[in-house]
């Protein structure tokens, strides 16, 4: 058994490439997901029955099935409808949509978890709901969320990796085109799950300082 | 889509759910020793399942199959594929199975640990008396949430090239060229099967949760 | 004030004020439901301005509910509210303009805990009354000064005592200069040792003529600056009374068992 890393090394530029793929896929991912989370929440806090049966049914698929039963069926659902996108895109659409049926749950938790009175003391003062929700709801509800959302993200860091089975522009993608050219795979695989990990880390360790400077106040 | 592709996929399915009993069972066993371990007061023992968790936690299942798919024969082992996935699926349910447990041994009150000391019962008694089965209990909901992870991770064999339901689906579906009809019996399948453990364990959470409001 | 003692001992059908004092705040014949349940029922009261009233019952009686519905946390069903000369409907401009006039402490407290106490204090005076930073900050530390807390200014909720949080909570009421305060069970949330420094509060604040409603079953504190005492029973006021006559011989059966069941807790 001989391992030879040299032929990896040397392609270390596309490896480069493609992790800042992998995190230009978690990023975008994440934006659509949030921007789900908050409407599917707005959606549910109207409390009409079909709209709320509809999110909740999204939520439910999206929770009880593989990511990559989910990015197949929209890989070749969009073209369907008639919509054409390039693999990349239909990536961050896919992670977009498996990472909003997380934030829906987790931004729902957060919003009720800040006590009905913070928002009562805030209408007795004479402030606006609206006020109430910006001024006083916002920050504790967005801490309280925090960290369930930093650690999504990094989940969603990871499931970018799956993204590989459509041939979307990211590391394992990347990765597997150095393994099909030098037949090293396991230095392929080791190299790769090594630079996961080193992202992974990173990552955390950035959004609990980012944490911690955004929530600096005392808790209860 | 004819009897005998459903017959396939439902064969697929029998894949998948063998491959997630074999990852739960084994995860089971090692996740015990890994929690046990993990809130061990030598940091000999500890430090090591830090990195275990931190490791399996931090990369993607996929590459931990990768790694388990081409790693074990360099290592001498002549393992067939669903052997390799096995392993891999063992090893990361043991580190988040650890985790999950390790988060729960901690969370049972040290008062129970004071009491047990006080009535003079040796360490392992403490643990497997008094501390475990409390710890069991409360891990009980983030236990069936992880199994429900699990078993849509086996789908993750498919690309390693393992006929589960995933991979089944994607030979039908480039048979007959009707993906969105077998890629959504193939979801519903997977629905099927997770999502009552999901309700299973909402309601054990519910439960949990008013118990302690009490 | 002496006027007032020898007509508060009668009845509320009965009751007479002075010509002079106009109601600062009057209810008639409020009704309020949660669904299927009569939480209110034809609600009948007023309080002139400086007076001080403790409402107290069993729980469940709708004390919280009547003052939580004169500053329209609560929306009721039918009747009318006026508060300081505006009528409250659900029109945001009635219920901005009454929530102006009065203000409310929790039992919970419920300060921001993002913001520190002097924030806290200005949040709503630079919001609502549309104060300069300098002006909200000026106000806020006189009105922490008077509760007592003025060191604690740049200290986060979290960093204070129960008892130190409610005076903070007063203090931030007390901010928007209202005309009349509501109390909703102040110190049922503290610490035994902690009852008192906010009592001690409340009554300075009796003392220099706050109109003042407050919901307690601190029964030392009602003898000491209540004007009148109301009781109320399954949405109902069941007694209206001076407090030593409240105490000393209640008129009604509930009131009775009530207060039989209070002082046997102290």
């Amino acid at each position: 058994m001989t391992l030879d890393f040299s032929v990896v090394a040397d392609a270390w530029k596309s490896l480069l490439f493609g992790a800042l793929g992998t995190l230009f896929l978690a990023f975008s991912g994440m934006v659509i997901a949030m921007v789900v989370g908050v409407t599917g929440v707005v959606i549910l806090r109207m409390q009409m029955r079909i709209p709320s049966l509809l999110v909740t049914l999204f939520v439910e698929i999206i929770r009880n099935t593989p990511f990559l039963v989910q990015i197949f069926f929209l890989f070749f659902a969009l073209p369907l409808a008639g919509v054409r996108l390039n693999p990349t895109v239909t990536a961050i659409l896919a992670l977009g949509l498996n990472g909003g049926a997380y934030a829906i749950e987790i931004i729902r938790g957060g919003v009720e978890s800040i006590p009905k009175g913070q928002t009562e003391a805030g209408l007795a003062l004479g402030l606006h709901k609206h006020e109430v929700f910006r001024l006083i709801v916002l920050i504790p509800a967005l801490r309280a969320i925090y960290p369930s959302l930093a650690s999504q993200f990094i989940l969603l860091t990871l499931t970018t990796a799956i993204c590989t089975s459509i041939s979307a522009y990211e590391l394992t993608s990347v990765g597997q085109r150095i393994e099909a050219e030098t037949f090293r795979s396991f230095e392929v695989y080791f190299t790769l799950t090594s630079i996961y990990l080193v992202i992974s880390l990173v990552t955390m360790w950035l959004l609990a300082a980012l944490g911690r400077w955004a929530f600096s106040y005392p808790q209860r | 889509m004819g009897i005998q592709e459903l017959t396939y996929l439902l064969q697929g399915l029998l894949w998948t759910l063998f491959l997630t009993v074999i990852g739960f069972v084994g995860g089971i066993l090692f996740g015990i020793v890994v929690a046990v371990l993990r809130v061990s007061p030598s940091p000999w023992l500890r430090i090591p399942m830090i990195c275990w968790i931190g490791v399996f936690q931090g990369t993607p299942l996929l590459m931990q199959l990768f790694v388990a798919y081409f790693g074990l024969p360099l290592l001498g082992f002549n393992f067939p594929a669903w052997a390799a996935v096995s392993v891999a699926l063992t090893a990361h349910a043991s580190a988040f199975l650890g985790e999950i447990w390790r988060g729960a041994i901690q969370a049972v009150p040290s008062g129970q640990s004071e009491a047990a000391n006080a009535l003079g019962l040796p360490g392992w008694s403490r643990m497997v008396d008094v501390v475990m089965p409390q710890a069991f209990k409360l891990s009980l909901p983030a236990t069936v949430g992880f199994l429900v992870q699990l078993l849509k991770g086996t789908s993750l064999a498919a690309i390693v090239g393992f006929i589960e339901l995933t991979r089944a689906g994607t030979i039908v579906s480039n048979q007959i060229y009707k993906p969105l009809l077998v890629f959504g019996v193939v979801g519903a399948l997977y629905c099927a099967m997770c999502w009552p453990l999901s309700l299973w364990g909402r309601r054990l959470e519910q439960r949990m949760a008013a118990g302690a409001a009490k | 004030m002496r006027e007032i003692d020898v007509t508060r001992t009668h009845d509320s059908a009965s009751r007479a004020f002075p010509k002079e004092a106009a109601p600062m705040i009057e209810m008639r014949q409020v009704e309020k439901f949660y669904g299927p349940f009569h939480a209110l029922k034809g609600i009948d009261f007023s309080v002139t301005k400086g007076e001080k009233i403790v409402l107290c019952g069993p729980s469940g009686s709708g004390k919280s509910t009547l003052i939580r519905c004169i500053n329209h946390l609560e929306p009721i069903a039918s009747g009318e509210i006026v508060v300081a000369g505006h009528r409250l409907s659900d029109s945001q401009d009635a219920v901005d303009a009454v929530r102006r006039e009065v203000g409310m402490v929790f039992q919970q407290f419920n300060l921001f805990p993002h913001k520190t106490v002097l924030e806290n204090c200005i949040l709503a005076p630079m919001r609502v009354r549309k104060l300069s930073r300098a002006e909200a900050e000026e106000t806020a530390r006189k009105y922490l000064e008077r509760v007592r807390i003025g060191d604690q200014a740049a200290k986060y909720p979290a960093q204070l005592s129960g008892g130190q949080q409610q005076r903070v909570a007063i203090a931030r009421a007390l901010c928007m200069e209202p005309k009349a305060m509501l109390f909703d069970e102040p110190t049922s949330a503290l610490d035994p040792e902690m009852v008192k420094e906010v009592l001690d509060t409340m009554v300075s604040l009796a003392r220099d003529g706050m109109t003042m409603i407050c919901v307690t079953h601190e029964m030392g504190f009602a003898r000491q600056v209540a004007d009148r005492v109301i009781f109320m029973a399954d949405g109902e006021i069941v007694e209206e009374n001076a407090p030593d006559a409240f105490f000393s011989n209640p008129r009604h059966e509930r009131s009775r068992a009530f207060l039989g069941e209070i002082l046997a807790h102290h």
